[in-house]
């Protein structure tokens, strides 16, 4: 069987698989956003206890595998009466994940904003909330979304991880064109060409995007 | 560069009063700026010479080229004799390969602004590792020849120290020793002084006089300390726009200059101090 | 609703112990090979050919943007499509070991790029070859603010050794799936492997900050 037949015949099935990747893709990264702005100002909240509870969700997920949150997540939480179907358990699991990672990103950003800017706020006499919202967080946002740039790659790699719990994703579509063709060079070899493309010629290009729109609302251009 | 370039250079400099270091039609370009025009500047043996002008007169380039850290863009650089920047082949000079100018940088030594010891190795270690590793020379030979030295330059107590542990002073003194070890028969001195602060500046400008007069070495100093150039120098040049403005015995040069150029530098310099 | 059972744990956790012994054989070969290549990848890059550093990068771009998941399936089933069959140790160690070579070139890369330009020029100054200059000044330098990275990677390797059980090395995770589907109880497997898994890597984590320091002050460098 030619490369071009292999791709006629299996192809529907390799675009339909991409495109579940890149729902989870997205899904999971609006996840991670939310959960790495929340844990990472909890990470630096006054209060011990608000604190400790980043610290250990942060610890926890960054501290043991994905693979094994994405089992414990699908297999193991339906005993405690939460069953997620195995498409939420997915993106949910990476989410989660790398939530935890980007939680340090946001604390390392927030941290590196130059104190002056804190002082300044603190001088026109901003509430601390404002001071974060207005002053803080666009300037820390900056400050991180070249790192994040690499985090979305490391949480596209991850996605690939849900065809193991049968989520219909590239990874499983290969995986099964696979089993019954056993063309591992074109399946397995069509797939890595696959992300790569998504990788750096998507998500990296976006993310320069998004960071030159940035720069222009802060006025850095 | 053109053959046709490099047939006016001799394969080598002979006779008993050839230079020791001698830069014949020597260009240095960035692109379209050019550094150094055509320079031709012989250094005797033995003879110090200290080049000073204003910044980008190109004379910190004049050392980075003969330590070959600066490649050149055009003429031919001999170094006791021998062409450095290139090699004889049949008749004519060629661009050297890698292991030409090994040989012949070998007897050149140089000191830096930023001293550039090596920071994972003690005071002792940075001046055996040339010994050893590159002369080849047992190691128990290359700590006596670098403890002679250290105590040369006032080291000896800390030889065991690393870099961080050490003043500006102390580094410098350390890395002129270094360079010593390798027994070089060039000492370059680029800009060493300027790095450190007043009061530790003396320290090493005292090392450099007790070379001057202890040892036959050839020498080539960039600095901005004009009593201390006018002190120890045999000659002095004055560079400005890639050219040897003009250059002359200290005293002819401080007391008595006789470009425009030269006159401005040294009654601005003059008014710094 | 939730009933964990001690006696069970017990039972199984013999079995995940001597797992967890392949868990990390795995990822210290994946490691080691690793630091290898990843100073190959590293060094390719710096040669004056630009064709190989080219190259070298595209190669390591393509292999840190595409799952390791997927490289492990690709390692293990193109091989026996060309008549080279490979177990699945020697597989899973090629895939996982080339993947974080690929991390640690950048790790390295940073890390060369950190030691200033007068070390390289010193070096010219006293004669030294460039194999010299590399082995006895600039990698001894290059290797403190590369520490961080490295040992990031170590963790990250070791985190990452489940995935071998795909394609059926049987560590940790392998051994809590075989667990599972022999007595249909995940709660127990699963979370022991999570509760190893966090006490290997923090303290591996701690371990390594603390040698970071150690090593920098051994190397004289604060």
């Amino acid at each position: 069987m030619s490369y071009f037949e292999f791709l006629s015949q299996y192809g529907d099935r390799i675009i339909s698989g991409t495109l579940v990747t890149i729902v989870l893709t997205v899904l999971a990264a609006l996840l991670a956003m939310a959960i790495a702005l929340a844990a990472g100002l909890m990470r630096m909240a006054p209060n011990a206890l608000v604190r400790g509870v980043a610290v250990v969700y942060i610890e926890i997920f960054r501290g043991t595998s994905l693979l094994v949150q994405l089992y414990w997540i699908f297999f193991v939480l339906p005993l405690f009466g939460i069953s997620l179907e195995k498409f939420t358990a997915g993106f949910v699991a990476v989410g989660m994940n790398l939530g935890a990672y980007g939680a340090e990103l946001v604390r390392g950003a927030i941290l590196s904003v130059p104190k002056g800017q804190w002082e300044a706020s603190l001088a026109l006499n901003m509430s601390p909330a404002k001071r974060m919202v207005r002053v803080i967080l666009p300037q820390a946002l900056l400050i991180m979304l070249p790192s994040w740039g690499n985090l979305l790659i490391e949480l596209l790699k991850g996605t690939a991880l849900v065809a193991l719990i049968a989520v219909a994703d590239l990874m499983f579509q290969v995986k099964q064109i696979n089993g019954t063709t056993f063309l591992s060079a074109e399946t397995f070899g069509t797939a890595l060409v696959i992300y790569y493309i998504i990788a750096r010629f998507m998500i990296t290009p976006f993310m320069r995007w998004l960071e030159r729109v940035m720069q222009r609302k802060l006025g850095r251009a | 560069m053109s053959e046709k370039h490099l047939s006016g250079f001799p394969l080598s400099l002979d006779g008993p009063d050839r230079p020791m270091v001698s830069f014949r039609k020597v260009t240095k370009s960035y692109g379209s700026l050019t550094v150094l025009d055509s320079l031709d500047l012989d250094v005797a043996e033995g003879e110090m010479v200290t080049i000073i002008g204003p910044s980008g007169s190109g004379k910190t380039t004049v050392l980075r080229m003969l330590m070959t850290l600066e490649s050149i863009n055009g003429g031919v650089i001999y170094v006791d004799g021998e062409p450095l920047t290139h090699m004889p082949k049949g008749d004519h000079l060629v661009p050297a390969n890698s292991r030409h100018v090994r040989q012949i940088r070998s007897k050149i030594g140089m000191c830096f602004q930023q001293f550039n010891l090596f920071p994972h190795m003690t005071a002792l270690e940075n001046c055996m590792e040339g010994p050893v590793h590159v002369l080849g020379m047992s190691k128990k030979d290359a700590r006596e020849r670098a403890e002679d030295l250290l105590a040369m330059v006032g080291m000896a107590d800390k030889r065991d120290q690393h870099p961080s542990r050490l003043s500006g002073g102390q580094q410098q003194r350390v890395a002129i020793a270094r360079a010593l070890a390798m027994r070089p028969k060039v000492m370059l001195f680029d800009e060493v002084t300027s790095a450190l602060d007043p009061e530790v500046i003396g320290e090493v400008t005292n090392v450099i006089r007790k070379l001057v007069s202890e040892y036959n070495l050839t020498m080539l100093m960039v600095t901005h300390q004009m009593g201390f150039a006018k002190d120890i120098s045999d000659r002095i040049c004055f560079f400005y726009g890639g050219k040897i403005e003009e250059q002359g015995s200290p005293d002819q040069l401080f007391s008595n200059p006789q470009k425009e150029r030269t006159q401005q530098f040294l009654s601005a310099v003059k008014e710094a101090m | 609703m939730l009933d964990w059972r001690w006696d069970f744990t017990f039972d199984i956790l013999p079995r995940l112990l001597v797992a967890t012994g392949n868990t990390l054989m795995a990822a210290g070969f994946g490691y080691a090979i690793a630091v290898v290549l990843g100073l190959v990848f590293a060094l390719a890059q710096r040669t004056p050919s630009r064709v190989l550093t080219v190259l070298v990068r595209e190669i390591v771009e393509f292999i840190r943007s595409t799952p390791l998941v997927l490289q492990i399936f690709f390692v293990f089933y193109v091989g026996p499509q060309f008549g080279l069959r490979l177990s699945p140790w020697t597989a899973g160690m090629i895939a996982i070991g080339l993947h974080y070579a690929a991390y640690l070139s950048e790790v390295y890369r940073g890390g060369l790029d950190s030691v200033p330009k007068g070390q390289w020029e010193a070096a010219t100054s006293l004669n030294l070859s460039t194999a010299r200059t590399y082995f006895r000044v600039i990698i001894p330098q290059a290797m403190p603010p590369s520490l961080a990275g490295m040992g990031n990677y170590l963790v990250g390797i070791l985190k990452d050794t489940p995935m071998l059980s795909v394609i059926g090395v049987a560590e940790l995770m392998h051994t809590a799936n075989a667990i599972g589907s022999e007595t249909y109880r995940f709660l127990e497997p699963y979370t022991l492997v999570g509760i190893i898994f966090l006490a290997l890597s923090l303290p591996t984590a701690a371990a390594i900050r603390i040698f970071e320091s150690w090593l920098r002050k051994k190397l004289g460098m604060i």
